[in-house]
């Protein structure tokens, strides 16, 4: 298969991208300032991210689909309000995740912010589950760009007036250049900012004014230690079909209401693991060293008994040491618990500890 | 730096005396992207020619460092331990990794020196 290009290709190339392929998309992993000053930058000013490879699902329909798509996540969609977002999952009948997920209520129905790597699969299973009843589109013809850090909401209301009164987790529809763009306060780096979703058309020229008006292109290697240290789950990594939300520490992402009524695909075992809780947990790990612990990394306890893995690890820039996230048996989950994790034959300690390792605070409420 | 020859696997090393110094070469550091992790060989310990003698981690990942040389390790360079952002700054000259004494002068021989090592990193990374 050949692999797809964003419309924001020839932007990357002018900003020197180094590109891997990614979900069959050429992407770029970073820019010329490289990985750690890219990071720092979204931390302290803004950074562009190109995400148009994740996929963009609107679903048509009324109040019979509010119903019908409660039967899928476990969300309270039926009380979600115009432009509201909530993180959700797609989930098998033993609650293991085939994605995790943003929704937002749009007028016309719910617009679903995919992983580019499980979209189609993603599409495939929701168009069966809801019998072909609603109109589905998984739209090819939208970027969606990413703008993070302190300094966007400056930068982007200067190109879309308006966009500085969005409230975390909530979007709307705006204009620029007289064309109808979707905007979410929302991101995946801990930072305050915002997902735009945009024509193809539109999205070189749109992203250039945002790079004009001082934000600066981010790759996805300095996104992916963002999200780490920010404690965020990255799909195929803390998520998988083997892994339910309760092992993945997200029941907050579960609503109370729906988990009283359990009529939804995964219920009976959501809710057997909350009562009953689990055998393995999803944790931040803290290395006392330098030593960078990568995925697959095994984890030891005291007594040199295995009890888990690691899911993602790397330096973390802001933290400015390493940090990582990984799958322990539960009764070694506590906060402050010492385990060892074996990198090239060697045992190092390292210290169980809560997430995220990097916190700012998200614009909440109205000011 | 006539002296200095290069590895395929991106070592620079300067010999002077018995004594080689040996450190990863800027193109190296260029393919890696911002290192944050070394870890050399314990002093007093003796490495083999292409065997690995030390590790550098990018954000991305890790990648063994080879000596090009047998010898006995005779210094390390902590500054590149405790910083290891030094290695992007100056990969040729003040953040080399570690020194040997080294055993045979002829494992010299079969290194390139400066203009076929350019030659073979434009090729590698092409």
């Amino acid at each position: 298969m050949e692999t797809k290009k964003t419309s924001l290709y020839k932007l990357h190339q002018d900003h020197k991208a180094k590109f891997v392929e990614f979900a069959g998309y050429q992407m770029p992993i970073q820019y010329a300032d490289g990985i750690v000053e890219e990071h720092k930058f979204t931390r302290n000013h803004s950074g562009i991210f190109d995400v148009s490879h994740m996929g963009q699902l609107f679903i048509y329909g009324n109040e019979d689909l509010s119903k019908d798509l409660e039967k899928i996540f476990p969300l309270d969609l039926r009380n979600l309000k115009l432009n509201q977002s909530k993180y959700s999952f797609l989930m098998n009948d033993d609650a293991g995740i085939y994605d995790d997920l943003i929704i937002t209520k749009i007028k016309e129905g719910f617009l679903i912010i995919l992983n580019a790597a499980c979209k189609l699969n993603d599409f495939k299973i929701l168009k069966k589950l809801l019998n072909d009843k609603y109109k589905m589109i998984l739209d090819e013809k939208r970027s969606l760009i990413a703008i993070q850090g302190p300094k966007s909401v400056e930068i982007l209301n200067v190109i879309v007036g308006g966009v500085e009164d969005l409230n975390f987790m909530t979007g709307n529809w705006f204009s620029f250049n007289e064309e109808k763009i979707y905007v979410t306060r929302s991101g995946y780096t801990g930072e305050d900012g915002f997902e735009i979703s945009v024509a193809n058309d539109t999205a070189d020229e749109f992203t250039r004014k945002l790079i004009e008006n001082g934000a600066k292109m981010i790759g996805l290697g300095a996104r992916d230690t963002l999200r780490l240290e920010a404690g965020l789950c990255l799909y195929g990594h803390e998520l998988d079909k083997d892994k339910t939300p309760v092992e993945a520490n997200l029941r907050w992402a579960i609503s109370k209401e729906r988990i009283s009524k359990g009529d939804f695909i995964g219920s009976d075992i959501i809710i057997k693991q909350l009562n009953d809780g689990v055998t393995k947990v999803r944790v931040g790990i803290k290395p006392e060293g330098r030593i960078i612990a990568r995925e697959k990394t095994k984890i030891f306890n005291q007594s040199d008994l295995y009890i888990g893995e690691i899911t993602s690890g790397t330096f973390g820039p802001s933290v400015n040491g390493p940090v990582a996230m990984g799958y322990v048996e539960n009764e070694f989950s506590k906060k402050d618990t010492k385990v060892f994790l074996e990198v090239r034959g060697k045992k190092h300690p390292a210290n169980i500890c809560g997430l995220p390792f990097y916190k700012k605070s998200y614009v909440k409420g109205a000011i | 730096m006539s002296d200095v020859k290069y590895s395929k696997e991106h070592e620079w090393i300067k010999l002077e005396g018995d004594v080689a110094t040996i450190g990863i070469t800027k193109h190296a550091t260029e393919m890696l992207g911002d290192i944050v992790f070394t870890e050399l060989p314990e002093k007093g310990s003796n490495v083999e020619k292409d065997g690995t003698a030390g590790v550098v981690e990018s954000t991305k990942a890790a990648s063994d460092v080879y000596t090009p040389v047998s010898g006995e390790v005779v210094e390390i360079n902590q500054a590149i331990v405790d910083d290891p952002s030094k290695i992007n700054q100056d990969p040729e000259n003040t953040a080399w990794f570690f020194k040997l004494k080294i055993k045979d002068k002829s494992e010299m021989d079969s290194l390139m020196n400066k203009d076929d090592y350019d030659k073979f990193a434009k090729e590698s990374s092409s």
